[in-house]
């Protein structure tokens, strides 16, 4: 007990200091998406993340979002376990054939008012994988989207900026 | 040690005594085995037999006690070929002390019918399901004998790695859910199913999982996977090496480095490219990062699935710092495109050098107390001791690497075992444990750690000069290749056969992740199920390297 007390308050909250430029940005992106959240969705933004055939690089850095540095959480934004508490999909990848059905399902078992986020080039354009036997080609193939966030993978930073353009829209 | 190297190296040396050991027992069994020249598909020994004999081959390797490292199928079926001179060639690739050798074996497109292997080594197993649904062969006396990479999305019957299947497919309109699958049935009183997944909880790959339950206990878990299989083996059809080497950076994005060193090692020794020093040292850098980013993330996860956030909160803030330091020196957080054929995209400064190794000491003092408490708390001791145990024996029998293996104890470590450059020059230190349960494999991972920072301070101390890319040689019609890297999942087997111009014709990635998945559904017998994520979580078997 000791051991963890003693590393903890070694480590300090490295939330709160930024080590260099790029956290400055994502705490100045972070306010303004509180900001939105607080009117749009009181107070809390509920995401259900939905990998669609990504080669999980993606969801790498969407973790990224959940550790000490990003720490999404102080901002409103939530990772749920299911569908049913979302208020927004974050799709990733380039909806392989075998994942159609199931996406097309988690998006009607979302209650509306919903958005669909598409995280990563994939997502966006089909990316490195594009249309094939085996791959939609986009997620707006297969359910609508409403905004894009390319990178292959978005970094956490572009991710932010991504869901603060969502409901800037 | 260069290709030109490894080949003198195979004409001097007299053949491994195993085996001579393995030819002569396949000649008591009536075997006809031809020698393949020894050029191709160097480091590896190559042997061509007659379809009839590939199923003994396997007995009698199996009888020798040699690990099947994977097979795969590729469909000779070039247009200008006549339809009785089509084929599907068949190669399996065997391993002893970290000696490889490739079976070969070739049947008619007319008839695709070959033996199968997987009753002898079920390991392979899927991956023999896998050729079947890609390329139409029929393995007879397979145990399973279900579809596994096909769902739904097209026909039984047409088979996407032919010649004949348009990279677009053919259209089907909607592809529906698999939802008739035969999943295995366990029945009596009291037990009940419990399904999950595609779509898991967290922010995971996407899988099925069937659980069969009585109580809290597990009675049998079945593994349904292919939800991401994008067609990459169909994709790399045509590309130039800059572009399989994308492709393979995107096999599994967490070991992007791995795969696309693996292709890269693969199309590098197809043409007999030598590739500079520095740049196997920087290959070998970032290969190392990507191991010690991995393990950071996933021993936190561990300790998160039985609730002990602290672990998982300090090694999150480790790891993101590693990733930045990646994105400052690679210009990628996961260091992505940045291993290409002929060597690397991006180069060192020494002042950089200086300052990794300031980093790598931090690095070091910051992992002590945590690993300290990881290793010895009684909450964490209580959850992760003797749950999900791999027995040695099942380990071998699947053909288990990496982590995985090393916490069943099996030792084997491609960087040790069948060094390649940079690791034939500077070797790197082994980890082992008899435990096989979950917190073996997680001690296994901070051991890793500690290796992986002390072979890199080693390797910056002499880091060679020079170039950092060699241009890759025009590649011969025909010529293969077969890449061996210690990704940090373990193993990673890249085979490439170049077409007539200079293209890719065929690229098949064999991760880890193919003999981990089914030591799962071993190891998680008996456990309870909400012990099923943290046993999930040590194995870490990855989803989209299955599935391709």
């Amino acid at each position: 007990m000791f051991r963890i007390l003693k590393k903890s308050f070694q480590t300090g909250v490295v939330t709160e200091t930024p080590p260099d430029v790029a956290d400055a940005e994502f705490e100045r992106i972070g306010i303004e998406l509180r900001r939105r959240i607080d009117v749009r969705f009181s107070r809390s933004l509920a995401i259900r993340q939905v990998d669609a055939g990504s080669c999980n690089a993606c969801e790498l850095e969407i973790q990224a979002l959940n550790n000490a540095y990003h720490d999404v959480a102080r901002f409103g934004v939530h990772f749920v376990a299911s569908p049913r508490h979302a208020d927004a999909l974050l799709v990733t990848g380039p909806v392989s054939r075998h994942m159609e059905a199931a996406l097309r399902r988690t998006w009607r078992a979302t209650p509306s008012p919903k958005f669909v986020i598409a995280a990563g080039d994939c997502a966006c354009t089909g990316g490195e994988f594009g249309a094939s036997y085996a791959s939609c080609g986009a997620v707006e193939k297969v359910i609508p989207v409403d905004a894009k966030i390319p990178g292959c993978p978005p970094s956490p930073l572009e991710l932010l900026q991504g869901l603060l353009h969502v409901l800037r829209g | 040690m260069t290709h030109s190297d490894q080949i003198s190296d195979s004409d001097q040396m007299p053949r491994s005594a195993w085996l001579c050991e393995y030819l002569a027992r396949l000649e008591d069994e009536q075997v006809m085995a031809q020698h393949g020249d020894a050029r191709i598909l160097a480091p590896a020994h190559r042997l061509e037999l007659d379809p009839e004999g590939w199923a003994t081959a396997a007995k009698v390797a199996a009888a020798m006690g040699l690990r099947h490292a994977g097979l795969w199928a590729d469909c000779l079926d070039d247009s200008a070929l006549a339809a009785e001179d089509r084929a599907i060639r068949m190669q399996a690739c065997l391993e002893h002390a970290g000696d490889y050798l490739v079976l070969e074996t070739q049947v008619p497109m007319l008839r695709p019918v070959l033996a199968s292997q997987a009753s002898i080594y079920p390991g392979v197993d899927r991956l023999e399901r896998h050729a079947h649904d890609l390329t139409g062969l029929e393995l007879t006396s397979q145990p399973d004998g279900r579809r596994w990479t096909r769902h739904q999305a097209w026909p039984e019957d047409r088979f996407p790695l032919r010649g004949d299947f348009p990279l677009a497919g053919e259209p089907v309109g909607r592809a529906p859910a698999d939802a008739d699958y035969p999943f295995g049935r366990v029945q009596g009183t009291g037990v009940y199913e419990i399904p999950v997944g595609p779509v898991h909880a967290g922010i995971i790959e996407p899988g099925h999982f069937r659980f069969h339950a009585m109580g809290e206990d597990v009675l049998q878990l079945e593994e349904r996977l292919g939800y991401v299989h994008k067609g990459i083996e169909k994709l790399a059809v045509g590309r130039d090496p800059a572009g399989l080497a994308r492709l393979a950076g995107r096999v599994s994005g967490d070991s992007t480095v791995a795969h696309a060193w693996a292709a890269c090692q693969a199309m590098e020794r197809a043409t007999d490219c030598i590739v500079p020093a520095r740049a196997q040292a920087l290959r070998g850098l970032m290969a190392e990062r990507e191991r010690v980013a991995n393990h950071l993330g996933d021993i936190g996860a561990v300790c998160n699935d039985v609730g002990f956030a602290f672990a998982h909160l300090q090694c999150g803030r480790l790891r993101e710092r590693w990733q930045r330091r990646s994105q400052a020196l690679f210009g990628h957080r996961l260091m992505m495109d940045a291993v290409i054929p002929g060597g690397v995209a991006v180069d060192l400064c020494d002042k950089v050098v200086e300052e990794l190794r300031e980093d790598h000491a931090q690095l070091k003092s910051e992992i002590v107390p945590i690993f300290d408490v990881v290793a010895d708390h009684p909450s964490l001791d209580d959850r992760l001791m003797t749950t999900g145990v791999l027995s040695e024996a099942d380990a071998r029998q699947l053909g288990c690497t990496g982590y995985v293996g090393k916490a069943s104890g099996l030792a084997f470590d491609v960087r040790r075992d069948s060094p390649y450059a940079p690791y034939d020059g500077l070797a790197m230190d082994g980890a082992i444990l008899a435990e096989g349960d979950v917190a073996a494999r997680v001690r296994v991972r901070m051991a890793e750690i500690g290796n992986a920072l002390r072979w890199m301070d080693r390797l910056l101390k002499s880091l060679p000069d020079g170039p950092i890319c060699a241009q890759l040689p025009e590649a011969e019609a025909g010529a293969m290749g077969l890449g061996i890297i210690e990704g940090w999942r373990g193993e990673i087997l890249s085979f490439i056969r170049f077409g007539p111009d200079g293209r890719i014709a065929r690229y098949f990635p064999r991760d880890p992740s193919w003999f981990t998945w089914p030591a799962l559904e071993r190891l998680i017998h008996g456990n309870i199920v909400p012990d099923f994520p943290v046993c999930n979580k040590s194995v870490n078997g990855s989803y989209s390297g299955q599935d391709l």
